[in-house]
This record gives C-alpha cells, structure tokens and sequence, in this order.
C-alpha cells in the first residue's frame, strides 16, 4: 500500500501519522528563515530573480468591488506586464473570484497565462461540502484551470483530520483536470507544528499546491510558515516521489521580499521548485514593484509608479 | 532552475588598514623592540600589515603603564566615570561596526555575515552590559566591598578575535582593573583599532594597552611579576603551561580553553532545526569555536535519516570570499591550523572512519577546508577525543539516554553541549548529567554578555559574561 | 592515687578514614602524635600514596550519589553531623587542647566555633543555587539558566594548626554543595580529624564523601595533587612554599582548581569564597515558542 492510501485509511492512522512528523521549533524555524533573508542578491542573479518572480506571480483581485473592467485589466497586465518592454514574461496566472471567471477566461484564452479562481466557500470555507464541491465544479466548468480552495480549519484544529482529508480529496476528485491549491490559512493554525501536518494532510489528500493564505487573514504568508511548508513538500517528495507545489499568498509587496521566499525555495525544496509550475506568489501589488526593479536593472535609474500600470 | 547568487562582495574601501602597526602602550602607538611580524589575509594569503613584536622590555613598559593608570586615574575613579567610558567605547563600536566588521574578516578569514550579524553586535553589547555594572558593584553578590585586583594581563585567540578582547577588557574595565592584552599573531588588527577607539573615546593613557606578538610575548606577559590577574583563552596545552606559570604567584587566574562538545540528537528531536542547530555547531566560524559541537550522537533509530537530511544541508554551504555576504564558510585562519586539521583528517581516515566532504570548489590561493564529516566514529577514534578546532564533524551513534550520557562526558574535556528533544523533562535531566560549562537545548552556539561561559575539567576555570564574569576581576 | 588510675585505660587507635570505613595504612606504617608540649598522644596510620590512591577512589565512587542527592537531603545529613559533633564537644575539646595547647576553656570555644561553623554551612546547602545562580536576562527568545553544581572530587590539605574549627571550615564549604573530598589531615595535629571521621561514620553522610588521610602532607599531597580523577585541591594547609608551588604545577596537569594555602582567622566570618571555588557554573538555553 503507498503512504497516501496507507495513512488516509482511518481517522486515527491519520492522526498517529501527523503527529508522528518530526516537530517544529519555533525559535529555530524563525532564525533559519531570518539567516536566509540575509541572502544578496545582485547584478545577474537580481535579473534573473526578478523575471523568474514576475512569472511566478499569481495575480489576485479578490474583492466585492471587482468590475469585469477591473478583472480586463488585470489580466491584459498578466500577459503584458510592461507593455513598454517586450522582454518582460508574462505572470503565472490570474487569480479571481468564480463570478469573473467568464471575464478573464475571454481576455487570457491562448495567452498561456493560467486562470485560477478561488472556491469552496472562500475565504472562510463555512459551507456544507456539497455547496463546496458545486462551487468547484462550476469554477471549472466555467474555464478555471486551477482551484484554489481553503481547508476547513475548524475541523482541522479540533483535530477531526479525516474530515479534512476526505473534502480536499473529493474537492481534488471534482477538479478533474484543473490543479489544486490547498490553501492552509496558516494565520489560523498557531503553530508551525500544525502548519507541518497541514501540509501533510493536504498532500496526503492530493493537493498539487499548498498555499498559505487567503489573503485575508492576519498574518498572511511569513518566512518562516513558507520555510515549514517548503521542508513539507522536500519531505513529501523524498517519501511519495510526487512533488508538490508551495504557493506564498499576502502580505508579499516588494521585490526585495519575493527574493528572500525564491533564496529560501532555492534552499530549502531546491533548484527543482524554482519553476511557476512549483512555486507560485499569491499577490497584487508585488507585480509592480518586480517591474520598477527590472527597470531599475535595465535602465540603472530608480523608477516610479506613474510609469506602470495601476492594478 | 539554476539560481546562483552573483558575487556579493562587502566593499573593503570603509578600513583604512596602515602598512605597519605599533604597539599601543600608555595611549600612544610606540615601535616595538622585537622582530616585526605580518599579518596575512587567510583568504588570499596577501599581506595585509606589518605588525610590531612586543620582547621583554615592552611588556616590562606597558605593565608599568598599566600599573601607572591604576594607580592614579582608574583605581580612584568612581565607578559612574569608568561606566561612562565604557558605555562611550560601546558606542563607537556601533557607528564603526563596519569597519570593524570587514577589518576581522579580512584577518581572520571569517564569513562577513557572521562578523557582521554575530561578532560585532556581541562586541558592542558585552560593553554596553559591563558598563552598567561599573557602578554597581556592591550590589553583585561578591561582598559590600569588591575591590579591583590591579592589572589584569590577558591572551586572546584568533577565532574571534575582537570578541574575545571584549570579553576580556569589558569586565576588567568595569571592575576598576586596568589592563595589556595581547592578540593573537595572526589576527592583530582588530584589536589594533579598537586602540584608535580607545583614543577615540578619551579613555585615560594605559587603562587599555596592546601589545602584539606570539607566544613569547604572551609568556612574558603572563610571567610579568607587575601583573595581579592572568585571563587566557586558547588551547588547552598553552593553559596548562599558563597555570603551571603562575603557580606559586599571588596572580589570580581565568581559563577558557578547549572542547570537543557532544551535540546530542534524539530519535524526537525537531530534526530540521537539529540539522541547523549541527550544522552551525560545527561550520559556524569554519569549526574555530572552542565550543564548537564537534561530537554528533545520533540515536540509532534516526541517524540514517539525520545523516541524509545533514548532507544535503552540507552541501548548500557556501564556501568561500570571507568578504561575499552569501559566504556561510570562510578560510581556514592560518596555514598551521590547516596543517593540523588536515593531519587529524588523515587520521580519521586511517582509523577507519569514513570521510565525507560537502561537494565546493574551494579557491586557488588561501587556506580551505571543505566542510567534512566523519560517520563510523568511535570513542576510541582520535578525531573523537581530540580538538580538531575546524570543519571537520565525528559522527558517533547511540541507542539509550545513558548511552548518550556516558559517551557525551567521556572526555577531559567539559565546555559545552548539545541535547535536541521535544521531550523537556529528558532535556531537563540530561542537562543535569552533562558535565559541561554550557548546554544548548534545542539551539547551540548562542552566546549573550548576561550568559556566563566557560568550562568544567580540563576546558578551564572561571567564567566569562553575566554576573558572574566580575567574579574573575574582583577582590572577595 | 584516685580509683580510676587503678583501671588500665582503654587506648583508641587513630586509623584512616576511607570509603565509609576505617582501615589502616595499606603501607602498615604509623607515625607517633605528640601533643603540643611533647607528650606522646598516640599512635596513627602513616598514610601513603596509594591510600591516596585509595581515598581518591572512593572519593570518585560517593560523587554521583551525594551531588544527585536533593540540596534538602544534605543539608539534613548535614546538620544531623552537627548533631553529633556537639554530642562529643568534651571529646574534641580534650583533643584540641592538646593538639593545640590550648587551655580547655579555649579549646571548648574553639569547638563550639566549629559546631556552629558546621551548621552555618549545612544551611547553605539549599540556598546558595538561589544565591549564586538564576535565570540571565538574554537578548532573544531563550530560558537561560545558570546554577552552581559541585565540581567533582576535591583533594584538601586541612591547615596544620587549628585542628578542628580549621578542619571542618575547609570540609563543610566543599561537601555542602555536593563535591566529595580527600582530606589530608594535619600531619602534626591529626587525631581530631580522626575523631571526626567517626562522628562522620556514624551519621548518615554516605561513605566515601569524606575521607580521611593521616601522615605526612609533604609525603601525600604530591600524589593527591597530580592524580588526574581530582578536579580541584585545596591548598590551605600547605606551609612550605616550595611545596606548594610544586602542588599547583602538579595541579595543573589536568587543569584542577586551586585554592592556595592560607592561614585566615578561622573564627571570622568565612563568607562564600571556599563553596564558591569548588564550583562550576553551568547556563542552560532553550528556546522559547509554541
């Protein structure tokens, strides 16, 4: 029997199994991702961090007041980012509710840019599954190639672990050939130790990315969850032989920050997650501000928002 | 993806090194009488100075300048004056932490992220803590009345250079002494500047003196009849020779000497934090620590795993240009120390341990080590009982708490060590039946100027930060 | 004549201490004890190097139990030892006034000092880890703990002249904390060191904690002094200089802690200084997170 179907069996094979993960120290864990934040990151390899970013950014809008105007324009600058430079690659994806999947499937079809919605019930995941796995299948069915789903929490802290397992995987089952993002909400989790056995179980149950967070809740994406996450899906791999993607989402607003998570991916998870298919960037207004460093790169004078296009 | 990091090297341009330095006697920079020597830069084996030897007549002058301070303006000045110099040269470090910074890894060879980020910031405290205390003395558990010895001599090492001068002259200071203190010959430098900034600071002539040499002239510092306290860190054979020195003395005497500390690793341990907490208790500093954990006990039931896992990890190490912030490993400090390093290596080999070195290209010119363990390690191995005092980690497994126990103390040394478990009370009792000056419990290599460090058995005597680092300094 | 000459005494005889009994010197030499006048006292074993040896070894065998034994317990077997001692006062009166020439009422004062010097440091036992070590404030996210802990097998040379109060001012401060001891007694005024070994004996301080040696200092202390399982000499006793710069050299073979001779006033206030010496600091960290 694999791993995945030998834990997934029972309430308490799971339970015994994500609790018998090695645990996280907290102070430890921080200093790690605090020593990788110290990184320099210059010249050719800034360059060349700052394109791979820009392609790794999932571009969000997830708001009440998202216009299809808004959403238009959110995807032309994912597939043109600086309209201005041709040189420039095109963001991962763009991230939205399923109201404006329709929208934004228009604007992106044949661009290669990816159309993720969020679904079940986000960003609190207070529905009954059925609602949940409606909410899916419509978000594909409408031209979603990639969910980004939340985990119920509630569940997940009272420790009712196959509860958990068995929606991510009937969520995954509903997918069909759109890819899963987990999303963890590890503001909500506490600990490192549960942000650990999230990862695990959102692996164990077929996710093809973890995410941190729905953006809405404080504290979003920090180093050091991103650093528990990416030793998650190193570990899963070594396991399984499957890899997983890791997706940091809020909170990430500045080139200098995407830089610390990609030295962190790079040496944590390794050079193989260093690819938009790995590692994704949850954000809005990170997207700018990796141009205005291109620029500066390109050009050797600092840049200003007026040059680029508001989000 | 290939993502290497773009040279990053930290700019040598803020260190006005000179062609040749003095010695620092009665606040003036004097010749010396010796036979000049160089400082080299370990990483490049350029020369970076000349530097003056102090020979008998030298020490002879700054003890008596050190006496002459004593006496008149440092002994009779009222604790509230000294703490405010000290705070004063606290400063100073800070707003020069830079140059001080690039100027230790430059001689030392040493990472300029862990001079930046570890020795330069301990500095600055270890003066700002000491100062505090300068005017609290009756209040430190030592008596109504502790009174200054007198003039303190003191030998530092190479590994951390600066650090070790303020671990030695802050409390010294503090408690009223004054001092000469003698760097080591390879990495003079820093201590050279922090003269400048005793100037810089007004502190009184001859409170602080340096003089620089080798062996000889910390043998005649520590011999000097004019001198009350002798404070040492460095091996554990030089301290032996120190304490037979002053035998029959009324010198009062501190020792910090070597290690070969057991870095402990449950089959519960938070591995991934383990693996960290070994890997900078081994390679923080090239292995130049003398608390360095250079024993690793694996249990049985996770060693496989935690080998792997320590590998790969080893293999992320960059080594090399002290002066690139992304280096995590720096240059060996000195050919002689490479030397020694090398040979035990050889031994290891030759008793049968196997070696393996994380895959680097070490640079052309310099002194390199690659990151290497040891797995198949017995007690009886020499790499197991001797300090290597560089990159170089014995593997040795274990399968029960007393095992561990018995293997970690089963050695004349006894400076510090390492347990890593989510079990607290196991961590509780195991650091009870340690016989070591410091346990790391889930971290290792944290050093803090209220934390008192030093050893048990032949790792010395005598501690040095917190309350109980003015023990050594003060009459009681 | 009184009655009482007519009954032939009944003469003690002085042995070593060791281990918790009472043997003679392996070497089956005794050396004669004379009082402070002249007059013969007794006879008492003429200790050796491998009743240092000896000593040493029981000395290493009794750490593990006494230091791991609760501050609490050994300030009870520690007191329950002062118990004892005032009940033979008369006894260690006689002896130290005859080993000191002392007039009895001086010799009885000296006792009581003693007594009192013994329950003085048996209360230290469970205070001086509150005196001496705590918790250090640290600059980052760590429990950061220093406590006092015994530094392991200590080898004593008692002071040559105050027999008793000097004795037990050198013993109490080392054993309190935890530290076992080898204790050359006073070649010239031995015999209440022997009397003491039996007050020990008969407490409930475990054998092997202390031990007793009589003979010549000058003879022993070499051997105590460069034996590589003692981690610390006291020195005080040692009167010639030369001899006791060649002790701290031996001593420093494997970096053992010294105190050097001295001859303080034994009735003033010892302070910390003695427990202090034969200490080790030890700081434990540990992170602090959830």
């Amino acid at each position: 029997m694999t791993l995945t179907a030998e834990v997934a069996r029972s309430q308490g094979a799971l339970r015994t199994f994500l609790h018998g993960l090695p645990g996280v120290d907290q102070v430890g864990a921080e200093q790690r991702a605090a020593m990788l934040g110290t990184r320099s990151i210059k010249t050719t390899a800034k360059a060349q961090a700052i394109d791979l970013a820009i392609r790794m950014v999932d571009l969000t809008t997830l708001e009440g007041s998202d216009t299809p105007g808004k959403v238009r324009a959110l995807c032309a600058k994912a597939v043109r980012p600086d309209p201005a430079d041709g040189t420039c690659p095109s963001a991962a994806a763009v991230c939205v509710y399923p109201a404006m999947i329709g929208v934004a499937a228009e604007t992106l079809r044949g661009t290669g840019v990816h159309l993720a919605s969020v679904a079940t019930a986000f960003p609190s995941g207070q529905a009954p599954l059925a609602v949940k796995l409606a909410d899916t299948r419509a978000a594909v069915a409408d031209g979603a190639d990639e969910i980004d789903m939340v985990i119920s929490r509630g569940a997940f802290l009272a420790g009712r672990y196959a509860q958990v397992h068995d929606e991510i995987a009937a969520v995954k089952q509903a997918c069909g050939d759109a890819h899963l993002k987990v999303i963890l909400e590890t503001g909500e989790l506490a600990t490192l130790d549960n942000v650990r056995r999230a990862s695990w179980l959102a692996m164990l149950a077929g996710a093809d990315f973890i995410k941190t967070s729905t953006g809405k809740v404080q504290p979003a994406a920090t180093l050091p969850v991103t650093l528990v996450m990416l030793e998650a899906v190193r570990d899963f791999r070594a396991e399984t032989g499957r890899i997983v993607g890791v997706k940091p989402a809020g909170g990430i607003r500045t080139a200098k920050d995407a830089i610390k998570y990609l030295v962190m991916v790079n040496e944590t998870a390794g050079p193989d997650w260093l690819d938009p298919d790995r590692f994704r960037f949850g954000a809005s207004t990170l997207l700018n501000d990796l141009l205005m460093q291109r620029t500066k790169l390109a050009t050797g004078r600092y840049s200003g928002p007026d040059y680029f296009t508001l989000d | 993806m290939d993502f290497s990091y773009a040279p990053a090297p930290e700019s040598r341009s803020i260190v006005d090194i000179r062609s040749s330095y003095g010695l620092f006697i009665g606040g003036e920079f004097v010749d010396g009488k010796g036979e000049p020597f160089k400082s080299i830069n370990p990483a490049s084996e350029e020369q970076l100075a000349e530097v003056a030897c102090a020979d008998a007549a030298d020490v002879d002058a700054a003890v008596s300048a050190a006496r002459h301070a004593y006496d008149t303006v440092w002994g009779p000045m009222p604790g509230r004056e000294r703490a405010k110099y000290l705070f004063r040269i606290a400063r100073i470090i800070q707003e020069r932490s830079r140059e001080f910074a690039v100027l230790e890894s430059l001689d030392n060879g040493k990472p300029i992220r862990e001079s930046r980020d570890v020795d330069l910031p301990l500095v600055a405290a270890h003066f700002f803590y000491y100062a505090g205390w300068a005017d609290k003395l009756p209040y430190a558990g030592f008596g109504p009345d502790p009174r200054p010895l007198g003039v303190a001599g003191q030998v530092i090492p190479w590994n951390f250079p600066l650090l070790m001068l303020a671990w030695k002259i802050a409390p010294a200071l503090a408690a009223g002494n004054t001092v000469v203190l003698k760097p080591a010959e390879t990495t003079p430098l820093t201590a050279l500047l922090f003269a400048e900034i005793c100037r810089q600071a007004d502190l009184p002539p001859g409170v602080v003196n340096i003089i620089t040499g080798a062996g000889e002239t910390g043998r005649l510092l520590v011999e000097h009849p004019g001198v009350d306290k002798v404070a040492f860190t460095g091996s554990t054979e030089v301290g032996r020779a120190i304490a037979r020195a002053v035998a029959g003395t009324r010198k009062r005497l501190t020792l910090e000497l070597g290690g070969k500390a057991a870095n402990i690793v449950f089959d519960d341990a938070p591995l991934d934090q383990a693996v960290e907490g070994v890997v900078n208790g081994i390679f923080f500093n090239q292995g130049h620590v003398c608390c360095a954990g250079s024993r690793l006990l694996l249990q049985e039931s996770v060693a496989e795993e935690f080998l792997a896992a320590l590998k790969r990890r080893m293999a992320q190490l960059r080594v090399g240009d002290p002066l690139d912030k992304n280096t995590d490993v720096g240059a060996i400090n000195s050919a002689a120390q490479l030397v020694r390093i090398r040979e035990l290596s050889q031994v290891g080999e030759q008793e049968g341990a196997e070696r393996w070195s994380a895959p680097c290209e070490l640079p052309d010119r310099g002194f390199w080590f690659a990151p290497t363990i040891f797995t198949g390690v017995t007690q009886a191995h020499r790499i197991a009982r001797e300090e290597i005092f560089g990159p170089v980690l014995s593997v040795l497994t274990f399968r029960t708490p007393d095992e561990a126990v018995e293997k970690a103390n089963n050695t004349p040394y006894g400076l510090s060590a390492g347990v890593w478990t989510e079990k607290g009370s196991r961590i509780l009792q195991i650091a009870d039946r340690l016989r070591a000056g410091v346990v790391w419990a889930n971290t290792f290599n944290k050093f803090d100027p209220a934390s008192p460090f030093g050893g048990y058995k032949e790792s010395g005597y005598g501690r040095e930060g917190g309350r109980h680092g003015l023990e050594a300094y003060l009459e009681h | 004549m009184s009655t009482e000459s007519q009954r032939l005494a009944v003469r003690k005889t002085y042995k070593l201490y060791v281990g918790g009994a009472f043997p003679r010197s392996e070497s089956g030499r005794s050396y004669q004890v004379h009082s402070a006048s002249g007059d013969f006292l007794a006879n008492a074993a003429l200790g050796s190097r491998k009743d240092v040896r000896d000593a040493v070894k029981a000395a290493r065998s009794a750490v593990a139990k006494w230091s791991g034994a609760t501050a609490y317990n050994r300030g009870q077997i520690l007191y329950r030892v002062a118990e004892m001692l005032e009940g033979r006062r008369e006894q260690f009166a006689a002896e130290v006034s005859a080993a000191e020439g002392l007039p009895p009422a001086e010799a009885a004062a000296l006792v009581d000092a003693a007594v009192d010097r013994w329950v003085w440091y048996a209360g230290w036992s469970d205070k001086l880890a509150q005196v001496h070590g705590g918790a250090n404030p640290v600059a980052g996210p760590y429990f950061n703990l220093s406590s006092p802990e015994p530094t392991g097998v200590v080898g004593i040379v008692a002071p040559a002249g105050s027999s008793l109060l000097g004795l037990v001012s050198v013993i109490a401060p080392a054993i309190v904390t935890g530290n076992t001891v080898v204790v050359l007694a006073s070649t010239d005024r031995p015999l209440p060191a022997v009397t003491l070994g039996e007050v020990l004996a008969t407490s409930d301080l475990p054998g092997g904690v202390v031990n007793l040696l009589t003979g010549s200092v000058a003879e022993m202390a070499p051997w105590l002094a460069a034996h590589m399982d003692v981690n610390a000499v006291d020195l005080t006793g040692v009167t010639d200089s030369t001899l006791a710069r060649e002790l701290e050299v031996a001593a420093a073979e494997n970096l053992k802690r010294v105190i050097r001779p001295s001859d303080p006033d034994w009735q003033a206030d010892p302070g910390l200084g003695r427990m202090l010496s034969l200490l080790e600091i030890k700081t434990v960290w540990h992170p602090k997170g959830v």
